[in-house]
């Protein structure tokens, strides 16, 4: 996985409400067999009309954010489908933070399997970060996972919390499956217990 | 002993591992796998050289892209993309020797559905799948969520999960419900009453008369949905009506197996005086058949209400309910029953299942469509076996019904059936987001006897009025 440690790039503004993981990436690009090459189709039918060309007002679709690596959204961002298609999207594009008041459960989940960071911040931070997104490419934000702040383009610093097992993976790039294996024989170990216990299951 | 909820009793018993901070691999007891968020998992294990953990504990089956049409076990039948799904999960349940039921199988189905069918999805187990409404199986008072793709490779590699403990809400619906009010009512209204986000964080816990009093079908309609409401799962604790319903399943416990299971699942229940972070309560009687407005589940209203206006709302909700009024083409005040229905989509996970086809079928029987086209989906092949047996079938084909092959069909508009540009459909479904059903299709949710009784008429229907 791709470690996540400090990054300062453009942010994008999406204050929309309740963006679906279905809004995130169409279904109709979820039967590939391959994690790669969905950025394209990253916010595909809000960001390309029927016949495939480009809608204007769409904010990524705009020239100063184009570049963006950073999302501020709306409350609830990433409900819906647990397709991990939506952070590979977001991946694929370029975007490798997430600002939002709340998200989705599976969703926030899948971003940080993904080396992206998604974080919470209060209604107020939220508005001044919106405030500053809205500000185009000449407004660049700054996200340090380690000291665990973003700083604004006007300097002003915002903590935020993110619990410190997926911080670590985050920081080091660590794969979950290589460090649960290294558990293998507390597994072990409820498995014979469990089998004793509910040995119908 | 400290009293605990349902939850806790459930999580306890399937801790194998915690870490100083709190963080648990928690062990799974079944694995419901299909085509579409598998692929990545599998040559993830593939290119690693990993084996799946616990292959008899895993279960396959793929739903969300096949076709519903006769003939699809011929994959040129197929588009090409999903016949290359279909063959990927054939290849790798054969490869990694898990449980499969291929198309060709007369117990094929959505997995949600085929799980508890076939007796896989039991009391007090904890239950995964690469699907968001995994959450249905805690109608049987098992722990299941959705997770993504990374997690099922995760969980066919080490058969655990990372986890930590969610908080837990009560939703307590009180009291009878009245005539014509459904499972899917209930379940509409709660995320009506709490928003999508309202369960975020959380693990409900279902529980009140009017829960005690729905079948084992209508507990999963209700827990179904739980995702949608932002929840991580739903829960209701078994009960006599539960184990009524496990009780000779194919792969339901026999014997002394089947006695020594029933005294651990006699004591999952929550205790008196266990803690709730959150309570909803909710009264029976106040509940009334609903239907969704806008592109969010939680966009819902009484049938017998207007359609809002954005100024009713307030903040972010604003310009969302602006929003999702151009996207569904209706005007503020507008009666919810003067809205004309094209299509009626009766199948998905929510309301997939025999007694919700027998919901329908009592309110067509003898009577014709006056829709553009309407559909059943039954949930697996075993439903659709049994709707034909009880005469079912027969009444959906006189009304003007297309009776389908098992699948997700549109529900999620994966495969060909799928809703043309502001083409309006009354869907027994659980997701009314825009393109959901199609791109620019406009779904209203209802309960199988709501989309009945829009059928009939061919626009939304209060289905009191024809009872
Ligand atoms: S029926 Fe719909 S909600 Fe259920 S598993 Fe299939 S696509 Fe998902």
């Amino acid at each position: 996985m791709d470690k996540f440690t400090k990054l300062t790039g453009i942010a994008a503004p999406m204050p929309l409400v309740n963006i679906d993981t279905d809004m995130i990436i169409p279904k109709v690009f979820l039967k590939t067999i391959k994690r790669s090459g969905l950025g394209v189709n990253l916010f595909d039918e809000m960001r390309y009309d029927r016949q495939g060309n480009e809608i204007e007002d769409f904010v990524l679709n705009q020239p100063q954010y184009r570049e963006a690596e950073i999302l501020v959204a709306g409350d609830n961002f990433g409900c819906g489908s647990s397709r991990e298609h939506a952070p590979w999207a977001i991946k694929d594009y370029g975007i490798r933070c997430v600002i939002s008041t709340s998200f989705a459960d599976i969703f926030f989940n899948n971003c940080f399997k993904n080396g992206i960071l998604p974080i919470v911040v209060s209604e107020e931070e939220h508005a001044l970060l919106m405030k500053d997104a809205e500000k185009g490419s000449n407004a660049r934000i700054t996200v340090d996972l380690e000291a665990q702040e973003v700083t604004t383009s006007d300097g002003e610093v915002i903590a935020f919390e993110v619990d410190a097992f997926k911080k670590h993976c985050l920081l080091n790039g660590l794969d979950d499956i290589g460090l649960t294996m290294e558990k293998s024989a507390s597994i072990d170990a409820f498995e014979a217990q469990a089998s004793q216990a509910r040995p119908w299951v | 002993m400290a009293p605990k909820t349902l939850y806790d009793k459930i999580w306890d018993a399937h801790v194998a591992h915690e870490s100083e901070d709190g963080t648990c691999l928690l062990y799974i007891d079944r694995h419901l796998v299909h085509e579409v968020t598998s692929p990545q998992a599998f040559e993830g294990l593939r290119m690693a050289g990993r084996k799946v953990h616990a292959p008899d504990k895993t279960i396959a089956v793929p739903d969300h892209n096949v076709p519903t049409t006769p003939g699809r076990e011929d994959p040129s039948n197929m588009t090409e993309d999903s016949a290359i799904q279909v063959a990927a999960l054939d290849k790798n349940a054969k490869e990694f020797g898990i449980h499969y039921y291929p198309v060709s199988d007369v117990r094929q189905g959505i997995v949600h559905i085929v799980g508890p069918e076939q007796g896989w999805t039991l009391p007090g187990m904890t239950v995964v799948c690469g699907d968001s409404h995994t959450a249905t199986h805690g109608a049987f008072g098992a722990l299941a969520h959705g997770i993504g793709t990374s997690e099922v490779e995760h969980v066919l590699a080490t058969q655990t999960l990372i986890q930590k403990k969610s908080k837990n809400m009560k939703v307590e619906i009180t009291g009878k419900l009245k005539p014509g009010v459904t499972a899917k009512d209930i379940t509409l209204a709660v995320i009506g009453a709490t928003g999508t986000a309202g369960g975020t964080g959380y693990v409900i816990e279902y529980c009140g008369e009017a829960i005690r009093d729905l079948t084992m079908e209508g507990r999963m309609t209700v827990c179904n949905m739980a995702i949608e409401g932002g929840a991580r799962a739903g829960l209701i604790a078994p009960d006599e009506t539960t184990f009524e319903y496990v009780k000779g399943r194919p792969h339901a416990p026999k014997g002394a197996q089947w006695e020594a299971a029933m005294d651990w699942w006699k004591t999952l229940y929550t205790d008196e005086g266990a803690h709730f972070d959150k309570v909803v309560t909710l009264k029976g009687e106040d509940i009334q058949p609903v239907v969704t407005w806008g592109t969010s589940p939680e966009d819902v209203l009484p049938i017998t209400a207007t359609v809002p206006a954005p100024e009713d709302f307030e903040g972010g909700k604003v310009g969302a309910a602006q929003r999702a009024l151009e996207y569904m083409g209706l005007e503020p005040g507008q009666k919810l029953t003067d809205i004309e229905i094209d299509t009626v989509f009766i199948g998905s996970c929510t309301n997939g299942r025999i007694e919700d086809l027998r919901a329908a079928a009592e309110i067509l029987k003898g009577k014709k469509i006056a829709v553009k086209r309407a559909m059943v989906v039954p949930g697996s092949g075993l439903v659709r076996a049994q709707a034909e047996e009880e005469g079912l079938a027969d009444i959906f084909k006189e009304a003007g019904f297309e009776w389908r092959l098992a699948g997700c069909s549109m529900c999620l508009a994966m495969n060909p059936d799928q809703l043309s540009e502001h083409e309006r459909c009354a869907a027994t479904s659980n997701r009314n987001f825009e393109g959901r059903q199609g791109y620019k299709g406009r779904t209203h949710l209802v309960s199988p006897a709501m989309a009945a009784a829009a059928a009939v008429t061919g626009k939304l229907t209060d289905v009191r009025e024809m009872i």
